[in-house]
Formats: C-alpha cells, sequence, structure tokens
C-alpha cells in the first residue's frame, strides 16, 4: 500500500500545474470557450508537446506507457484549471479504445498523430432510449457488399464536431439491450450520412448529436470482433469514469480553497463570516467530502488496474456514485457560502460548479452508478 | 501509488488470523456475532489471550510491551480481531491512560501500572464528564485539596463506560480555581476500591447499564498517584484524546457489520422475496458500503501518513465524524431489515445460553438495542460538533 507520489508523477503533477497556471488563466479560457472551434489548437499541440496526449499508450505506439494515476493526475490539474479541450473524448475514451482493441494498422494509423495533437476521436455511445445503460445499443449495423451500412441515432456526443473520427458503436444482432452483438466502427465525421446537431454544453464545452442515415463502413474501419465490443465499451466508460472523478476531485479542491478564502476576508456584522459557526460547520463538512473524494478517486484509478472486470467496475462506480454525491454537496454549499457573488458569471465558482454538475451527468450519474453498485452485490457469494 | 497491501502485510494477516483461528474461543465469538450481552469474564478471557501472545497494546512502543507493529499492521489486526468476532480489547487502559502515563508519568508509575494494564490484572475506566461538563470538559468541578501526601477528592463523575468492573479511573480533577480553567485541572490515578467511592449504573435507552456515575467522598489519593504536574492535567487529557481518536474510525467493526447486514437481507423476505432483491433497501446498503469504502481508503491514508511521518493530527475528526456516523447508519439499517421484529423486546434473549422461545428470528433480537446503542458513537469521545470545530480550527484555521 503506497499513498505517496513517486518522482515520475509529481514531476508530471508539477509540469502540468505549471503548464495550466501560465497558460490557461481563466480569461484566457473565456476567449477559448467562446472561439469558433470552441477549445485552442494551439493549447491541444502544447499538450502533445508535454507528452500528456499519448501519455497512457503503450511504448510501442509511441506512448509514455502510464496508467490510469497518471491520467489521474492530468485530470486533477485540468479540473482547477476548467480545460475544455477534448482530452477525454480523444485521449482516454478515442486512443483508450483504439489502445485496448485497435488492430496494428488502427494503432499505427491513429495513436501516433493523436499523440502528436493532430488527430481528434469522439466516442459516439449513448443512445436516447439508453440513458447510460452501456450495453443498450439501438443503432444497426448492417453487412453491405464487404462493408458494414449503420443507421442510428447518438445523444450529446462530447466533441463530435471537431472529431476527424467518431468511434461509434452499432449492433448487428440481438435485442437493444443485448450485451452481445455490439461492434464499434471508426467512423469518418464527414462520411455521407453523418449529420450533426452541434451545440455548446452548460460547462463551456462543445457536443453534438450524431444522426447515422445509412453510413458506409469498410471492415477495416471495424475495431476489434464484430459483435463482441461490450467489454471494450465498459472498460472504456470505466476508464473515464475514473478520469472524471479525478477532475471533479480539483474542482472540489478549488472550490473549498476559494471558499475558505472567502470566509476568512468577507466580513459581515463586523467580523469575517468564518467566524460563525454554522458556516465552520459547513466548510468542516465541504472538507470531510473533499478528503473522503480523495480516497475514493484513487479507488477508482486503482479499480482501471483490477484484471477482473466486475472488480474493477464496482470500484470505479463506488468512485463514481461517492464523488458525484459529494461534488453536488460541494458544489452547492461553495455557491452559498458565496452568497450573491456565487451565483455570477463573473467569478469563477459558478463555472465550477457547472462543470461539477456536467461530470455528475456524464457517463452515469451518483444515482446510477449507486444502482450499479447495489446490482453487482446480487452476484456476491 | 497503489491500494494493495504488501506482501509482507499479507502474509502478516495471515499470521493474525491462524493465531485468532487457533485462540479465540468459539463460544466467545458466538456471542459477539449474535449481539449477545458479553460479561467481564469475556472481556478478561481476550484480553489475556492476547497478552500472553504480547499482542494486547499494537500501539505500544516496544519498550513498554508493544508488538513493534507499524500503523498498517495494527490496522490489519484490528479487521481481522473484528472479522472473527473477537470482544474489543477496552480502551480506557490500553490505548488511554497507558499512553499518558508512558510519555507523562514517573519511572514508579510506569514501573507499577503498565505491566498490570498489559496483563489484564487492572480493569481501568475514565472519569472526565460531569454533569455540568460535557462538550465544556474544562468546567469540570470535581476538587481535589492537598493534604500533606494526598489529595482529598470530592465531587462527580458521569457517563463512565463499565466502571462497575473497574479496579481504576483516571480522572481530571480541579486542582486550582484561578486563571483560566484549562490551567487547574490535574489528572489522577484512583483506586476504585477507595473508601468514599461510590458506583451508580445509569440504565441507557437499550435497557441496558453500560455506564455509571460516580460519587467521589472526602476520597484519599495518596499524590504519587497524579501524573505529571499539578495543573497541567488538561495538556494530557488533549493528548489522551488525540491518541483515542486513532481507532475510532472503527473500519473492522463495520466491515463485520456490514457482512452481518447483507446476510440478514439475504435471509429477511419482503412480499416472498428475499430483502436484498428489493433494489430501493439494496442501494441503501449500496450507499453505507461505498461509504465505508471511503471511509476505510481515508483511514489507511491517514495511518500511511502515521507511518512515515508524524502523531495522528486533526484528520483523525474526520474519521471520528465518518466512522460513528456509519456505524449508526449500519445500525439503523440492520434493525431496518428485520422489520417488525424490530418490536420485540426481550432483554433475557440477549443472554448466552438462554433457551426460552425466540420473538422472531435470532438474530433480529439486538438489533432495535445496537441502533438505539450506537447514538452514542456521534456523542462520546468529543462529540461530532466538537470535531468540527476542530476541523475548523485545526486544519482551517477559521
Amino acid at each position: 500500500m503506497d499513498f505517496s507520489l513517486a518522482e515520475e508523477r509529481r514531476l508530471l503533477q508539477d509540469t502540468v500545474r505549471r503548464f495550466l497556471a501560465n497558460e490557461y488563466k481563466f480569461e484566457k479560457r473565456r476567449a477559448i470557450v467562446s472561439s469558433p472551434e470552441g477549445f485552442s489548437r494551439d493549447i491541444w499541440k502544447q499538450l502533445a508537446d508535454l507528452g500528456l496526449l499519448g501519455l497512457t499508450m503503450r511504448d510501442e505506439d509511441g506512448g509514455l506507457a502510464g496508467d490510469a494515476f497518471d491520467t489521474s493526475i492530468v485530470m486533477e490539474a485540468f479540473g482547477r484549471a476548467l480545460v475544455v479541450e477534448p482530452y477525454v473524448a480523444t485521449v482516454v475514451l478515442g486512443a483508450g479504445i483504439i489502445s485496448d482493441a485497435g488492430n496494428a494498422a488502427q494503432r499505427e494509423a491513429w495513436l501516433g498523430p493523436i499523440a502528436a495533437g493532430e488527430k481528434l476521436l469522439a466516442f459516439a455511445h449513448t443512445e436516447p432510449a439508453a440513458r447510460y445503460a452501456p450495453s443498450f445499443v439501438e443503432t444497426k449495423a448492417r453487412r453491405e457488399g464487404a462493408g458494414w451500412k449503420i443507421d442510428g441515432f447518438k445523444s450529446v456526443v462530447l466533441n463530435a464536431a471537431n472529431a476527424d473520427a467518431i468511434i461509434v458503436s452499432a449492433r448487428a444482432s440481438g435485442n437493444a439491450s443485448d450485451r452481445d452483438g455490439i461492434s464499434l466502427f471508426l467512423v469518418d465525421r464527414d462520411a455521407p450520412g453523418v449529420s450533426l446537431r452541434a451545440y455548446a454544453t452548460q460547462d463551456g464545452g462543445h457536443a453534438a448529436d450524431v444522426k447515422l442515415s445509412g453510413v458506409p463502413v469498410a471492415d477495416d474501419r471495424r475495431i476489434g470482433d464484430a459483435g463482441a465490443a461490450i467489454a471494450t465499451i465498459e472498460r472504456a466508460l470505466d476508464r473515464a469514469n475514473a478520469a472524471l472523478c479525478a477532475e471533479a476531485l480539483g474542482i472540489i479542491d478549488a472550490l473549498n480553497e476559494a471558499t475558505l478564502e472567502y470566509l476568512k476576508t468577507r466580513k459581515q456584522f463586523g467580523q469575517p463570516i468564518g467566524r460563525f459557526q454554522a458556516l465552520q460547520h459547513r466548510m468542516a463538512d465541504m472538507t470531510i467530502k473533499a478528503v473522503e473524494a480523495r480516497s475514493m478517486a484513487v479507488v477508482a484509478a486503482a479499480g482501471m488496474g483490477e484484471k477482473d472486470a466486475t472488480q474493477r467496475s464496482r470500484r470505479v462506480s463506488a468512485a463514481k456514485a461517492f464523488i458525484g454525491q459529494a461534488s453536488r454537496f460541494v458544489g452547492q454549499q461553495a455557491i452559498q457560502l458565496h452568497g450573491a457573488i456565487g451565483v455570477t458569471d463573473e467569478l469563477i465558482v459558478s463555472h465550477w460548479f457547472k462543470r461539477l454538475t456536467t461530470i455528475n451527468a456524464t457517463f452515469g450519474d451518483a444515482d446510477f452508478h449507486l444502482a450499479r453498485f447495489s446490482d453487482l452485490m446480487l452476484g456476491e457469494k | 501509488m497503489n491500494l494493495d497491501y504488501s506482501v509482507d502485510e499479507l502474509a502478516f494477516r495471515e499470521g493474525v488470523r491462524a493465531f485468532i483461528a487457533a485462540s479465540l474461543p468459539k463460544a466467545l465469538a458466538a456471542k459477539v456475532h449474535e449481539g449477545k450481552r458479553l460479561t467481564r469474564e469475556d472481556f478478561v478471557t481476550w484480553h489475556r489471550i492476547l497478552a500472553k501472545k504480547g499482542w494486547v497494546a499494537p500501539g505500544w512502543p516496544v519498550e513498554f510491551g508493544g508488538p513493534g507493529w507499524s500503523a498498517v499492521q495494527q490496522h490489519i489486526f484490528d479487521e481481522e480481531c473484528s472479522a472473527a468476532g473477537a470482544p474489543v480489547v477496552l480502551p480506557f487502559g490500553v490505548r488511554m491512560v497507558a499512553p499518558v502515563i508512558q510519555r507523562f508519568g514517573n519511572e514508579e508509575q510506569k514501573r507499577h501500572f503498565l505491566p498490570r494494564i498489559l496483563s489484564g490484572e487492572d480493569w481501568w475506566c475514565q472519569g472526565y464528564s460531569e454533569p455540568g461538563a460535557g462538550s465544556d470538559l474544562a468546567s469540570l468541578k470535581t476538587r481535589a485539596e492537598r493534604q500533606g501526601d494526598h489529595y482529598v477528592v470530592n465531587g462527580q463523575k458521569t457517563w463512565n463506560t463499565l466502571g462497575q468492573w473497574a479496579d481504576w479511573i483516571f480522572c481530571l480533577v480541579r486542582t486550582a480555581t484561578e486563571g483560566r480553567p484549562q490551567e487547574g485541572i490535574s489528572f489522577l490515578l484512583i483506586d476504585m476500591k477507595s473508601p468514599g467511592v461510590t458506583v451508580r449504573p445509569i440504565r441507557m435507552l437499550d435497557g441496558e447499564a453500560e455506564i455509571n456515575e460516580i460519587w467521589f467522598e472526602d476520597v484519599k489519593v495518596p499524590v504519587a498517584n497524579r501524573v505529571g504536574e499539578e495543573n497541567k492535567g488538561w495538556t494530557y487529557a488533549k493528548f489522551l484524546l488525540g491518541h483515542e481518536r486513532t481507532g475510532i474510525a472503527g473500519v473492522g467493526r463495520s466491515k463485520r457489520e456490514l457482512k452481518k447486514l447483507k446476510e440478514i437481507a439475504r435471509r429477511e423476505r419482503s412480499g416472498g422475496r428475499p430483502l436484498i432483491e428489493d433494489a430501493r433497501f439494496r442501494d441503501r446498503i449500496a450507499q453505507a458500503e461505498i461509504e465505508l469504502i471511503a471511509l476505510e481508503v481515508t483511514n489507511l491514508r491517514v495511518l500511511a501518513e502515521e507511518d512515515t511521518r508524524r502523531a495522528p493530527g486533526p484528520e483523525a475528526s474526520i474519521l471520528k465524524v465518518r466512522g460513528s456516523e456509519i456505524q449508526q447508519s449500519l445500525s439503523e439499517l440492520m434493525m431496518q431489515a428485520v422489520g417488525s421484529y424490530g418490536l420485540p423486546y426481550v432483554p433475557e434473549e440477549l443472554d448466552a445460553g438462554w433457551s426460552g422461545e425466540a420473538a422472531g428470528p435470532e438474530y433480529a433480537a439486538p438489533l432495535a438495542g445496537l441502533y438505539f446503542n450506537m447514538r452514542k458513537t456521534s456523542i462520546y469521545s468529543g462529540s461530532n460538533e466538537i470535531q468540527k470545530n476542530i476541523i475548523s480550527q485545526m486544519i482551517l484555521g477559521l
């Protein structure tokens, strides 16, 4: 058991933090968010130069062979700085899926360019009727000649509009919620039959609903075995959720620091409001949640190292449920303790709160993950 | 960064488990698992078994007879003892007064008292709270007046746990009334057999008599039984409370209770189906389990820091608050799991060996009482509100 950061990780942490402190100040982020693409290609290139885009790719794919703890370090720092660049969509999900299940040609075609910051990906899996259920896929893939035709609809696909290709889950057999029968395909964003309804998201990011109408896909664009993608999908979602846990943790800590500072400086009734016990205890509760949330982010990252998929999902869901609840509490209380200034757009506090809120609704909220953890209890001896 | 126990720690766990399996009397483990009433003899039996092995005081320095374990090893030991259904080693001697004697006592006190605490020869209890001094402990009024080589003690202590079986009590007493209230307190060791000591049990909400009031009427206490300096007792008391909180997360115990809760939920029926298949109830178990995971890992993080750095700090308050809340929610869920069979009050059922007809499933009898009893956990050893004051002041600087 070891809770300390190894030297290389400490270095990674320093590097990311320093970079963001210099290059990703809040006002600059505002400009990035309102730019046409909604993210900065320049920042993305610099993240590539720092090695962050290939962080968890294998050596032979040109990566740094990092693991979920390394991703956590990056995501925690991204949380505090409210980075909107498509790291989860492209690196954690997209490159993660190709690393896990892609063949040699796909890995070569995509991973190097992703690590270099030249290609962007999106993962189009969630559907309106699925809510968060990972195996519910109504999008259809049917054989046509040597390739496939895909028809369906995917909701709130992160980074879809800016992606060079979209990894689409589609079903060639079985009922909508069967675990078997799902395949993954790399679909070019501008392929015929792909249409996007793109929009901004509440947290300053971008997403799109993706309609697929008879989209032709060559068979060499299929990732992994046909009909057997559910394990890859669940692993990818767990990995994304572990990363989101770390991002939320970074925001929780940032909110607590800002709120504590405010309690010490804001004066009412002739004294700092932090002198009032009602507020002290609220702040103590927020601190307790933050300490526990850090423990659960460790649980999530450690969970990604589990060989057994059930144990992995169990740990990640425990963490996402806990951190979702903690995020809601800390976020709401941080706003409350700031008073009216907390509900303005001017202060970063409200932006942290909004990001925590969207993290919770991404790839399963606290209720979903509590239920998933709970259902796994039925399988215990 | 990893969450796994090391090979050495796993081997240590195996060793502990094997020893407990061979040494803990089956009947005693059954009493603990079934929530039966424990006698003085039950506690003493397990204490002596551990003492013989040299494991009764895992936190003590080796020079005083501790086993020299790391904080993580101590945690593993606690988990294994809890899982096996061992009675707790009562904290009053081993974990409360002993560290104070070790740190602040004189050589004679160390030589006399420590071996008797280890062996279980002396049963200790705590004399802190008074009717008028709860959270505001420093306002205590029990007086000790110096008369030659004795103090004469007069006053009343309360909320004293298991003092009815105690040989000795450590007391905070007032030896001066000038200055701040904290500055006139001394730390005395008092023989419970001294003339003038009266113990009266307090019946608690679960019908049991776990705690007592203790009166002191002209009780003569040798000055030699004062620990440290006169009027410096508050320092020692704070040291003790800091020590007390290190084990108070109660992770081992709560893991055992969670397991029991799941077993009960598998056996109970709701609409003819196992209760655990009721998603609404199962989700509440899941919530408690997730919170327990967060507590366990937080506890391990604090322990790991303790091993590498320093004495337990104010982080211990976090463990106390969350540990007590989780114990409470687990006890509440267990009671809720048995539904209407939380109602019958048949105190005889809590005696091991009682052969009457049980009211409901045998596991149901202690559960309501346990729920009622566990309300104490957010009140004792510094109420959770006091803990939040500590967090505000010591961690946050508010």
